[in-house]
């Protein structure tokens, strides 16, 4: 075990550099309301995060990471473009993985700057990247913008396409709707004959519950609309698992990502996305050749990180977490606005104990 | 020190017990007046009878304070973090079987799969502003089934008895609970969905991984677990 004196000590040491670069140091509560988070991540946040309970305030969760109250701070106080920088504990439940620590320390940084996000993109990046400088790296990199380009431009219904974007942070179910739509999965059976009857709501039983059937109705309607549309084309199909297995160093992604886009246009505008960031990074002197894109990179775990998405993690130590992650999250953002109108952001964090522990076996 | 079984205090689940072990040569019995918990062992020696809540069973083996256990196997594992590295099925007891199950308004006649619950929450949350709510006491199972099914936009609601009302008083609009003839379902206008369970339960006699056996305390052990195997 590391001294945590030390790692409190290279964390405030990593926040001071952050903070020469430019960044506002902030602090944020410990305590959060639940109900912010619960929104925003559902039941699955209660398997990552504690909660408690309070008489007075209700439920209440200790922070699993600084994203919402920084954003949330922001939107209160703060004007646009800002660039913060943190250090503090974040607490996590481990039930998969008891050996991993439940409270540790993580050092942020992060962008609210609309004005180019490329460059915002390859400032966190490399800021990260940079502080960890003398530890030899593996580096991923994804981008879900380019996926939810693809899923918009797909020729099938509204609906299937909203139903297919609502499940990209969760992969399995993404397939399994992915591959109903192209034919390859059946129908359910109990659909088929729901939709084969002429008056499915002629039935007597008792109408209980929030659920109006007018609701059963409406949805009704909906898998009718859904049932005479032609299947997604194997061509698309194929383009789309092309496209989900691109894994390559930077460059080659991007060449692999033209070719792709050549038959699937509506990814175009994805790409050059990409292609900007990829130069915006080349200018900040990021070794390119050493750093890989995975178009699939992020979806289990990222939740509304939905476009530039990175992860840091020790060649010598593939075991252990990753010492830096970040990505984009205007989605979070635009949720969180009582309008729903966000603002573009972008951050990461490091973990100053795996970093020590990464450098004390010599990295 | 002695062997101590921890058997189900109360109700069927009780006589039950009492009966799988009789036919095995252990006799169980309560003593006393007819509300003190004490118990009593005949035809092994150095065992004790420790007649408590099933639902207290599970963490009394995970504890090591008590060597064996009868209780369910959804207790077991909607309470124990990683349940088999703490507990071992010994012997399935073949009574007391129940399945955890999701269940809807039969009215919801476009809801059969998990498939529908999941499009039916994703509507509901766009219509009425937050997420449909489900009722259980069965936390852990309920969200790690709902988790690996894919289903989005719902939240559980904690109910502690009487689940299969909460639909009708509008405190949730669907339930997570264990049934074994789903008559109470019926009787409360719902409906189980089609896929498998998430769990199909039964009385199970579990032995602690965790509990110390020492010196005499292994024969009595060995004794009794010889006779009952």
């Amino acid at each position: 075990m590391t001294d945590p004196c030390q790692i409190r000590a290279e964390a405030l040491r990593l926040r001071d550099t952050f903070a020469e670069q430019g960044a506002q140091v902030v602090e944020c509560a410990i305590l959060q309301p639940a109900e912010t988070l619960l929104d925003l991540y559902g039941e699955d946040i209660r398997t990552r995060a504690y909660v408690s309970n309070d008489p007075a305030r209700g439920e209440i969760m200790l922070r699993p990471d600084f994203t919402v109250p920084v954003v949330q701070m922001h939107m209160t106080h703060g004007a646009t473009p800002a660039r913060y920088t943190y250090a503090g504990e974040v607490f996590r439940r481990q039930e998969d993985n008891p050996e991993r620590p439940s409270e540790y320390l993580q050092v942020g940084y992060e962008v609210f700057d609309s004005s180019d996000p490329a460059a915002a993109d390859a400032e966190v990046f490399a800021t990260l990247y940079n502080a960890l400088g003398d530890i030899t790296l593996r580096a991923a990199t994804g981008d879900l913008s380019i996926l939810s380009a693809a899923v918009a431009g797909l020729r099938t219904s509204d609906a299937r396409k909203t139903a297919l974007t609502r499940h990209l942070w969760r992969p399995r179910r993404f397939r399994d709707l992915l591959d109903r739509y192209a034919g390859i999965k059946p129908v359910p059976k109990t659909r088929t004959t729901l939709l084969a009857e002429s008056n499915p709501l002629g039935h007597s039983f008792e109408d209980i519950g929030l659920r109006s059937q007018s609701e059963v109705a409406a949805r009704i309607e909906t898998l009718r609309a859904d049932a005479i549309n032609d299947p997604i084309s194997t061509i698309e199909l194929d383009l789309l698992n092309a496209l989900l297995k691109v894994r390559e160093t930077c460059p080659v992604a991007l060449e692999k990502l033209r070719d792709i886009a050549i038959d699937l246009p509506s990814i175009s505008g994805a790409v050059d996305g990409l292609a900007r960031r990829i130069e915006a990074m080349a200018m900040r002197d990021l070794p390119l050749d050493q750093i890989g894109f995975e178009a699939s990179y992020g979806r289990t775990t990222m939740e509304y990180y939905g476009g530039f998405v990175f992860g840091l993690t020790a060649k010598k130590h593939p075991g252990l977490p990753a010492l830096a992650t970040g990505g984009r999250y205007d989605a979070l953002c635009a949720r969180l606005a009582p309008g729903g109108v966000g603002i573009p952001a972008v951050g990461g964090v490091l973990r100053p104990d795996i970093l020590l522990q990464t450098r004390g076996s010599a990295a | 020190m002695t062997i101590k079984l921890g058997v189900p205090s109360k109700g069927r689940l009780m006589e039950k017990t009492f009966a799988w072990f009789a036919v095995r040569g252990v006799h169980l019995s309560r003593t006393g007046s007819d509300r003190e918990y004490a118990g009593a062992v005949t035809g092994v020696d150095g065992i004790d009878l420790v007649l408590m809540s099933a639902a207290e069973i599970p963490r009394e083996l995970a504890a090591g304070r008590i060597h064996l256990g009868v209780t369910g196997t959804d207790l077991v594992q909607e309470k124990l973090v990683g349940w088999e590295q703490r507990v071992k099925p010994f012997a399935e007891l073949g009574f007391g079987y129940a399945d955890l199950i999701l269940a809807v308004p039969k009215a919801w006649v476009d809801v059969d799969t998990l498939d529908d619950l999941d499009g039916a929450a994703a509507a509901f949350r766009a219509q009425h502003g937050f997420r449909m709510r489900i009722a259980t006491k069965y936390h852990r199972l309920v969200r790690g089934y709902l988790h690996a099914a894919g289903v989005a936009d719902y939240q559980l609601v904690d109910s502690q008895g009487a689940t299969e009302g909460t639909v009708k008083n509008l405190t949730a609009e669907a339930i997570a609970d264990i049934t074994s003839t789903g008559e109470t379902l019926r009787a409360n206008h719902l409906k189980i969905l089609q896929d498998p369970p998430v769990l199909r339960s039964q009385a199970t006699l579990f032995k602690s991984r965790n509990a110390l056996v020492t010196g005499s305390d292994r024969n009595a052990l060995d004794v009794l677990l010889s006779k009952i195997e």
